[in-house]
């Protein structure tokens, strides 16, 4: 260690009386040195030995071939020494179970040790090796602890079963011990009671339907009663098991409530979250004209309020879960708005959720306040903080109708500040506040246009350049800003550009004698000189509308929207009401179902997943209007049955009003768009291909109703359609002769585990190259991206030849098939069973794992063929052990059949003898790493039979080798 | 293979430079390389305190907390309340703090065994054990330059051979025989106010939070109750556990048997719907103007409301916008120090003389030929008042109960700065 070295330089003059000199040895000689010390006769060096050895182990050293001397000081009666000992045989008995087994006769003594200190510690420690030998010892001591007259050792028993059910769920239940734990429940002792049921807890953890901490009137009495006497930590497990009972009725409810209030004046914040988790809870159930129900939401707030002063992580887990409680009861917290103002040096993470408070808070009444602290907060160092604030005013606009104008007119002054990102991020939240009353501050756009050359951001381009579509025929130039915006198109961001294309149509639509030349332009651009599938169906969306039918056009692009509303960041209800039954935990902090974090334990996988932020909610956007309504009736003409995915298409490239995680990825649509392309391609390329250009090129409606489009269009169109068939092809990756066996493809990774991705695969082999064929479904409701695969080692050294091609985001409910090649050339280790294969997936959500089992016929080269007398001495060499003979059943082929059968797996067949009726056929395999298996297939004509036996210098194959015949040969 | 751990599976030590100086294992071990995701975060972080308490990893989570510069950085497998972790961490820190005197890297380090014996103490499983300190203190004695020169000579132990009285008993906070030849109980009534006041001087928000810390020396079992001339004050309050709350709801009456040594009774709050007092103003003047390269100064400051007492230890400091080059400014008493690398300001003014009022005047060069910063100062004002609690609260009488002997008793009130700020 470095430090420690630095610390041998610094403090060898200095404190010789502190630990410190445990680190200073870090010659080569150490551990000998130390091994003698350990050995010592004197008790005094043999401590500090044992001391010095636990430092290096603190700091990661390994001293673990210290073992055995160390477990020779274990009997001892001096306290502290034992406990080191302890200490030290936690961490390493894992790694020498043998040696481990030397110290069960200390520990059964121990916990017979008249000191309860030492009974206690005893069982305590026995419980933390988690070595499956020492676990049958551990039984019987555990049993008389958790009897002991002594309440401190019974209660460190409870919580050894839960150590003990992590290391051997079955031993715990066959041996009983989960009664006991029960009966725990009623001791006398409330710090037993507490550990009894933190241990239950965790026990039911795994065990999802056992009825383990089994809730009735009796038993929510006596942890009521332990409630009072524990301690505090006692104090959070009692609270988060009573807020899973379910009362029978509101006075039972109300008693609770009476019960648990006194915890809201805790001085331990986990103590008074988990009280108020139990509180909202069962408030659901008292009738609203209670007293007591105003009683007890005027309870509430005070001490959430106090959490707001405590340490920053404090404030930052507290604010998360009154973000929830605010969305549940508005009313506790309606008063106290200003204790959410932002101090300057308030750490940002906690600066970011006031705010977010602060807008669900706002209401007339305070709505003054809020905006002058907003305006305030716009003026800071920190440029995210400032977004956010310059975005919080939007959102107040959007939230208090009334506020609206004071509102617009707080960010215009902030537009005056001339300050760049605030600049852009209030033209971004004006468009929002246009979205909710149109046709209200128009005034303001000559103020915006000024600011044009400024903004450099994609999204506020994006939210301008809408603006000036939407109102267009009030915008003198709108034609010139909107062309000047043009000349760079091919370096816009997609979103950019959609909204480009999209405000020009508008633009044409609203004043289409002057602008025919942009239009056409802009529709060229889209389809002709852009790759980007996306774009280039909106483009042709529109060109087709326009050319069939301008006025329904008109009707499509330029229909009323309708109007966003706050509701658009707020928590769906249900997520909202699962969370409000998590505070506290993970899942409140995350504002994700609790299901996302248990991982493998809970089976149920909630579909739903965080509404909170980013793709998932992308519903209010300006377009959403024009294809929600009528577009579905203008689509089938060009695409038929691909109404919904119009619809999602437009829907997409512009971010919600007023999100706070990043916009949704725009590449999310190209994957929309090749299935939009695919399906219509289907189904429009059947028997004849032209008249997909011809048909939008040659309609008579184009000339008819777009009588400047050029005559050159329709021959150009067919090129970027051919590209994306191109494409499209490209994908599958098929077409290779079929001769291998391939199995069918299974599902290897249900989305259930792996939040809602789903793999299924194959393995191929395919003109000499290894595939792993996957098939990748996104059953979540956000967009999967940044794909990547990686195999442990394995017993072929299999390994990715090249990185997993998922090169377009995965949307919802799509599926993209991928094949990937392998490489035979990775690290090696031997596997049981020997084909397994264990993968692991990455995505921007998370990594999963899953293994999975290769036919070992994958790895067949075609060489594998060998010389007939190479073949006799290889086979007379092979030991006769190696030998292995299995029968094959129901297989009604030929010899000759057979044999062609198995060649197309690289199974050669190099020679056949006949030998009364019986056909024996010789034949050789070559693994790809240089395995010879030799091969005797016995065929007796008229018996469905065969016998097969394999001799092979590496016997262990031979299974899977079998395996491999019988699947070529049945299949 | 892994375990579901219902609690914190592991706790890495990290120092400012981000380097792991210790790490402790409760169950099996979890590599360093965890801590990678956490120090992806520190580096984003723009400031130490920025790293956010709450990070997902693919297969754990860490929840850290920064105190004393060293990130306790806790490492958990599944759901587990986050609040439980910060506060345990919390609850270490104190702990180290309380029997090493000071919680720094060198002092963990010269201490590191009974740190373990410390963690291993605190937590079973990821369950804590015992976190009071009293207890602990007789499981594991205290290091002391005494015991440790007498530990070597006559090889003796840290470690407490008896279970700890306290922990079985009904007030598992006490530990039973306590002994003192002078019995004494003192009590400090400690005010924050935080506060923020905008540019015109009026208040924004103001609030109070207070403390009340007991150092309680007295022999057996005492029971105590402590009363308040204006107990309405406190309808915000957060007790020690040795609290009868009952007696509370019904008598406004605090009633307890105290743990032994030093804890901290009682913490309250006085939110800004209740008059907070603001004892100090501030009369500001900072400018820039558009096109000079000069920006002016001043700044003065006076007592408001402060019940006749003097402001004392009075602290100003500033964040300057970036464009400011150079400070050139005139103190009327104290010392004032300018930094050109971090922009901050800081003027240690001392004593309040109401007759002479402290000022701090003078220019700030700025960058030749920048346009005028965008940013307004915030001005943060640090003080305290002696023998004064802001909200008014006073102990009206504290009667012992239970023991037979007279015990010494004292009260003091003290106000300080939270987080008061200025706008400007």
């Amino acid at each position: 260690m470095e430090w420690a070295n630095q610390l041998c330089e610094n403090r060898q003059f200095g404190s010789k009386m502190t630990d410190s000199k445990y680190f200073t040895t870090t010659k080569k000689g150490e551990i000998f040195e130390l091994k003698a010390e350990l050995n010592s006769d004197k008790k005094e060096k043999k401590k500090e030995a044992v001391k010095k050895v636990i430092a290096s182990m603190t700091v990661g050293k390994d001293v673990s071939a210290l073992f055995p001397d160390v477990v020779n000081c274990m009997q001892t009666d001096n306290l502290e020494l034992k406990k080191l000992v302890y200490l030290y045989l936690m961490n390493y008995a894992k790694s020498q179970p043998d040696m481990a087994i030397m110290a069960v006769n200390t520990f059964v003594k121990d916990c017979e040790d008249a000191n309860p200190l030492i009974r206690a510690l005893a069982v305590r420690t026995m419980g933390c090796i988690r070595v499956d030998k020492i676990t049958e010892y551990l039984c019987e001591p555990l049993r008389k602890c958790l009897k002991d007259e002594d309440p401190y050792v019974r209660k460190t028993a409870a919580v050894c079963v839960a150590k003990l059910h992590d290391i051997n769920a079955q031993l715990v239940e066959d041996q009983g011990f989960l009664d006991t734990l029960k009966d725990l429940i009623s001791d006398s002792n409330p710090m037993v009671v507490a550990n009894a049921v933190a241990a239950l807890s965790e026990i039911a953890e795994s065990h999802p339907n056992s009825n383990l901490l089994d809730l009735n009137p009796q038993s929510i009495n006596k942890l009521l009663t332990a409630l009072n006497e524990c301690t505090e930590w006692g104090q959070i497990f009692i609270l988060d098991c009573l807020a899973n009972y379910t009362p029978r009725d509101d006075r039972e409810s109300q008693s609770i409530c009476e019960r648990v209030t006194p915890r809201l004046s805790h001085a331990n914040s986990a103590v008074v979250l988990s009280a108020v988790k139990v509180l909202m809870k069962f408030m659901e159930m008292l009738p609203k004209d209670l007293d007591y129900y105003s009683t007890l939401l005027k309870k509430l707030a005070p001490p959430l309020v106090t959490l707001l002063s405590a340490e920053p992580e404090l404030q930052y887990v507290a604010l998360r879960n009154i973000n929830l409680i605010v969305q549940k009861r508005p009313e506790i917290l309606k008063h106290e708005m200003k204790v959410f103002f932002v101090k300057y040096n308030d750490p940002i993470y906690v600066k970011l959720e006031k705010l977010d408070i602060m807008i669900r808070l706002a209401s007339q009444a305070n709505i003054a306040q809020v905006l002058a602290e907003l305006k305030e907060y716009a003026t800071e160092v920190d440029v995210d903080f400032v977004r956010k604030a310059v975005r919080a005013i939007g959102r107040c606009a959007i939230k208090v109708e009334q506020s609206a104008e004071r509102c617009v007119s707080t960010l215009l002054d902030l537009i005056q500040t001339k300050v760049n990102y605030v600049v852009q991020e209030a033209i971004v939240v004006i468009k929002d506040i246009f979205r909710k009353y149109p046709n209200k501050y128009e005034s303001v756009i000559a103020t915006l246009c000024e600011n044009l050359d400024s903004l450099d951001e994609p999204e506020a381009r994006a939210a301008m350049i809408w603006i000036v579509g939407e109102y267009a025929e009030r915008i003198d130039n709108a034609d010139e800003l909107l062309e000047s915006f043009l000349e760079g198109f091919h370096d816009e961001s997609t979103q950019v550009q959609l909204q480009l294309l999209t405000a020009i149509v508008k633009l044409f639509l609203k004043k289409p004698t002057e602008t025919q030349e942009l239009v056409q332009q802009v529709l060229s651009l889209a389809t002709q000189d852009s790759d980007n599938p996306d774009l280039r169906d909106r483009g042709y969306i529109y060109w087709r509308l326009l050319s069939t039918d301008p006025v329904a056009a008109k009707e499509v692009v330029l229909a009323e929207k309708p109007l966003i509303s706050e509701e658009t960041d707020l928590i769906e209800p249900t997520l909202l009401e699962e969370l409000i039954c998590h505070i506290g935990t993970l899942a409140s902090v995350y504002h994700k179902p609790p299901s996302a974090f248990v991982e493998g334990s809970r089976g149920v996988m909630h579909k739903r997943l965080p509404a909170r932020t980013g793709s998932g909610e992308s519903t209010e956007s300006p377009d959403v209007g024009a294809a929600g309504g009528s577009a579905p009736e203008a689509a089938p003409s060009i695409i038929p049955s691909q109404g919904d995915l119009l619809g999602d298409l437009l829907n997409l490239d512009m971010a919600p009003p007023t999100t706070s995680g990043p916009p949704p990825p725009s590449t999310g649509m190209q994957m929309g768009g090749m299935d939009l392309l695919g399906g219509g391609l289907d189904s429009l390329m059947g028997d004849e291909s032209e008249p997909l250009g011809g048909d939008i090129g040659g309609s008579p409606a184009m000339g008819a109703g777009f009588g400047a489009a050029p005559a050159v269009m329709p021959a150009s169109l067919n090129a970027p359609v051919g590209g994306g068939l191109g494409d499209l092809f490209d994908l599958g990756g098929v077409g290779m002769p079929m001769g291998a066996y391939i199995p069918p493809k299974i599902v290897w990774l249900p989305a259930m585990k792996a939040k809602g991705l789903e793999i299924s695969g194959t393995f191929a082999r395919r003109a000499g190259v290894i595939q792993m064929e996957l098939i990748l479904t996104n059953k979540a409701m956000s967009v999967m991206t940044d794909f990547a695969i990686q195999f442990n080692r394995n017993s072929f050294g299999l390994a990715p030849a090249g990185p997993l091609q998922v090169l377009t985001p995965l949307g919802p409910n799509q599926t993209i098939e991928v094949s990937l090649p392998l490489s035979t050339v990775g690290p090696v280790m031997k596997m049981d069973p020997l084909n397994n294969l264990q993968v692991a997936v990455k995505n921007n959500i998370d990594v999963f794992y899953f293994s999975c089992q290769y036919p070992i016929s994958m790895l067949f080269v075609e060489d594998g063929k060998m010389e007939r007398q190479v073949f006799l001495a290889t086979w007379k060499d092979i030991p006769n052990d190696n030998e292995s003979q299995f029968q094959i059943k129901d297989c009604h082929l030929n010899s000759d059949a057979a044999s062609s059968k198995l060649q197309g797996s690289n199974i050669f067949t190099i020679a056949k003898r006949t030998v009364e009726g019986q056909d024996m056929l010789y034949m050789s395999i070559k693994l790809s790493n240089g395995i010879w298996v030799l091969a005797e297939l016995r065929v007796q004509a008229g018996n469905p039979n065969y016998t097969i036996s394999l001799k092979c210098r590496a016997p262990e194959v031979s299974q899977c080798v079998f395996q491999c015949y019988e699947a070529v040969l049945k299949n | 293979m892994q375990f579901p751990a219902k609690m914190i599976h592991s706790l890495f030590l990290v120092n400012s430079s981000g380097d792991i100086f210790l790490e402790k294992h409760w169950k099996s071990v979890v590599s360093r390389s965890v801590c990678d995701y956490f120090f992806e975060a520190q580096e984003r972080a723009s400031e130490p305190e920025n790293v956010p308490p709450v990070i997902p990893t693919p297969h754990h989570y860490l929840i850290s907390v920064l105190r004393h510069r060293i990130y306790f950085v806790a490492v958990i497998q599944s759901e587990v309340p986050p609040l439980f972790v910060i506060e345990f961490l919390h609850r270490v820190v104190d702990t180290f703090q309380d029997y090493f005197g000071v919680c720094t890297e060198a002092a963990i380090k010269d201490n590191v065994v009974v740190v373990y014996e410390l963690l291993e103490e605190m937590l079973d499983n990821g369950f804590p054990l015992a976190t009071e300190s009293n207890i602990l203190k007789e499981l594991i004695k205290p290091p002391t330059i005494l015991r440790t020169v007498v530990n070597t000579i006559t090889g003796s132990t840290n470690v407490g051979e008896q279970l700890p009285t306290g922990q079985l008993s009904v007030v598992p906070w006490r530990r039973t025989g306590v002994k003192y030849t002078n019995n004494e109980a003192y009590f400090d009534v400690v005010e924050e106010i935080d506060a923020i006041i905008d540019k015109s001087g009026s208040t924004i928000t103001a609030e109070i939070q207070g403390v009340i810390d007991a150092c309680v020396k007295l022999t057996g079992m005492p029971d105590l109750t402590l009363s308040f001339m204006n107990p309405r004050l406190l309808d915000d309050v957060s007790f020690h556990p040795c609290v009868r709350f009952k007696r509370w709801e019904a008598e406004r009456i605090l009633s307890f048997i105290p743990p032994d040594g030093n804890f901290r009774l009682l913490s309250y709050h006085v939110s800004c719907q209740n008059l907070v007092a603001i004892p100090v103003y501030v009369k500001h003047n900072i400018t820039f103007r558009e096109g000079s390269s000069q920006g002016r100064f001043e700044l003065t400051l006076g007592p408001k409301q402060t019940m006749g007492k003097g402001l004392e230890a009075v602290l100003i400091s500033s964040q300057l916008p970036r464009g400011v080059l150079n400070t050139n400014l005139n103190p009327s008493q104290g010392t004032y120090n300018f930094d050109p690398v971090t922009k901050l300001l800081s003027w240690d003014v001392g004593k309040i003389n109401p007759q002479k009022l402290p000022s701090l005047k003078g220019s700030m060069s700025l960058q030749a030929g920048a346009s005028k910063p965008d940013e307004n100062p915030t001005i943060n004002i640090q003080f305290k008042i002696q023998q004064s609690a802001l909200s008014g609260l006073k102990v009206n009488r504290l009667d012992m109960y239970g023991e037979k002997y007279k015990p010494f008793k004292g009260i003091k009130y003290m106000t300080k700065a939270g987080k008061f700020q200025v706008r400007t």
